[in-house]
């Protein structure tokens, strides 16, 4: 049974968590995000599932990654500079194909800029910040809603696609309350597991392996190293490096279209905004108000890996609007994708861009 | 129409408690839509507390709050700080016993904290006599919805000091219009 809720977006998160089966949060705790961990520690062990606050956000992410490998869907969340002390794990969660949820509620940066205040300044972090070459997948909440609905999904995506999902909120949509509808369960895509007589590595066609869980029966190695599809590391060969590589990038990238979530209003317009994240909710306003058929937006969901082709969905557009909580980290991202101008409006400090804000860059830029 | 919301006062008088119970009011029970938000500090333990909270009949698309038409005002610092420059015709409950001021808005005294004190012997139901005031003065929420969000927000134990306050409230906003 549903039940509507008044409620913070940290805690929607943790209730979209728990809907979607998550028996495993390791985290410590950090402004803005601590609220996701207490509701976590308040709801779990009472599910019979495991709480464990860590010595640090690097042992956090560890325990989540060993707690998947027992099928278990597994979480961690922070904000900035526990994000940082995540990344190496991250990359280890990437090269072992395990799924697991980060959530990053973001506070300004840098190392421990503004507590509590929000920001969308790792947005590319969470997309390139451990090293080597990779895919992940980021989806981004623009309500309380959203909080619930989206952290469910990506327990989805990362068991589908063996890989961490991230949910790239921030302060604003973590802290504030608004109405939400909280499902008991939601629809949830299970783990494939390994078939019989598969390698733990091998993949399926599409480029995704089986997942054989600890305490199953399954012999498997685990390991950062580059490795063979048995898990043994083979970290010299030329060709199996490559070859595993290209794998974790286009298992991802090349399922961009069925991973892809957002929303195309007035695709005949000229001008456009793209956003991800609450600043969606400032163009909104901006648009209610001026009911103009010639402002576009495109709002993301997901933000990674990034939907170029719904820029498409535009063909008259004459110029894109980014307003970003951020220097303009995703409206790079923008501009080599299209022909036309792509305006970047950038805001620090911790606020969104106000209604008139984003009316006068429109009567610049159009 | 949108209000936007404004509650200051210091740290442990319930100011963000009561922002959440008036969002809850107008979201969960009057069938309206809400939007609470608050702003602190790494600094601000014990200092001046604000929350907000907008009510629209409409769904809230920016969830900021910029222009308040509404302001209760529970300390002499909040009142500083976010009170003293509330536009000519803006709303304003204060609690007359600890908060000095002729803002250039439309200001009701409601001596909040000593009614808890004295009528109902706990001073900590000061923000909740407040919201009952409010939405007397307001109509912001109904009263019923108010008092459901209150007694889904109180410890279990002070359901019925709590409703009492309210009422008192609600008596007290009702002799000031």
């Amino acid at each position: 049974m549903s039940r509507m809720e008044f409620m913070q977006g940290n805690t929607a998160c943790a209730e979209g968590a728990l809907a979607a089966g998550c028996t495993f949060f390791g985290g410590y705790p950090i402004t803005p995000s601590t609220e996701v961990a207490e509701h976590m520690a308040l709801k779990l062990p009472k599910r019979g599932g495991v709480f464990i606050q860590m010595e640090d956000e690097i042992a956090s992410i560890a325990a989540a990654i060993g707690a998947s490998w027992t099928g278990a869907r597994a979480m961690t969340a922070t904000s900035g500079p526990g994000f940082s002390l995540m990344m190496e794990n991250i990359g280890y969660a990437v090269m072992t194909e395990t799924p697991c949820v980060i959530v990053n509620i973001q506070r300004g940066g840098p190392s421990t800029g503004q507590p509590t205040r929000a920001a969308q300044g790792d947005m590319l972090q969470c997309r390139f910040g451990s090293h080597g070459d990779y895919g992940i997948i980021a989806v981004c909440p623009a309500s309380v809603q959203e909080m619930f609905d989206l952290t469910a999904e990506a327990f989805n995506l990362a068991d589908r696609y063996r890989v961490p999902a991230f949910v790239m909120s921030d302060e604003i949509v973590g802290h504030m309350r608004e109405r939400v509808m909280l499902a008991d369960t939601v629809e949830t895509t299970p783990r494939r597991p390994l078939s019989p007589g598969r390698l733990p590595f091998e993949p399926g066609e599409d480029g995704v392996p089986g997942f054989p869980e600890f305490g199953r029966g399954h012999a498997a190695h685990v390991t950062g190293l580059t490795h063979d599809e048995r898990g043994y590391p083979d970290a010299t060969d030329h060709a199996a490096h490559e070859k595993l590589v290209r794998r974790l990038y286009q298992k991802i990238e090349s399922a961009r279209r069925e991973i892809a979530d957002y929303e195309v209003t007035n695709p005949d317009a000229e001008v456009v905004f793209v956003t991800y994240g609450p600043p969606a909710r400032t163009v909104w306003q901006v648009m209610h108000d001026l009911s103009d058929p010639a402002i576009g937006h495109l709002r993301l969901r997901l933000v990674w890996p990034f939907p170029e082709f719904a820029l498409a969905a535009f063909p008259d557009a004459k110029v894109f609007l980014m307003p970003e909580l951020n220097m303009g980290q995703i409206s790079r991202e923008v501009e080599r994708h299209v022909d036309v101008p792509v305006v970047s409006l950038p805001k620090l400090g911790g606020e969104l861009h106000t209604p008139a804000e984003l009316k006068r860059a429109l009567e610049v830029h159009r | 129409m949108r209000h936007e919301v404004r509650f200051s006062g210091f740290g442990g008088q319930g100011i963000i408690l009561s922002v959440v119970v008036l969002g809850r009011a107008a979201a969960l029970y009057d069938g309206k839509h809400a939007v609470q938000t608050q702003v602190y500090g790494p600094e601000a333990r014990g200092g001046a507390s604000m929350g907000q909270v907008i009510i629209d009949d409409e769904p809230i698309l920016f969830p900021e709050v910029t222009d308040p038409d509404i302001f209760v005002i529970m300390s002499q610092q909040g009142f500083l700080k976010y009170g003293q420059d509330a536009p000519p015709d803006a709303v304003m409950l204060i609690d007359s016993g600890l908060v000095h001021a002729s803002p250039g808005c439309r200001c009701y005294g409601i001596p909040a904290t000593e009614e808890a004190k004295t009528t109902l012997g706990r001073d900590i139901v000061a923000n909740i006599v407040m919201l009952g005031a409010l939405v007397a003065v307001t109509g912001l929420v109904s009263r019923e919805a108010i008092e459901k969000a209150v007694l889904d927000s109180v410890p279990k134990g002070t359901e019925a000091l709590n409703v009492r306050a309210l009422k008192r409230g609600f008596e007290l906003g009702e002799g000031v219009i």
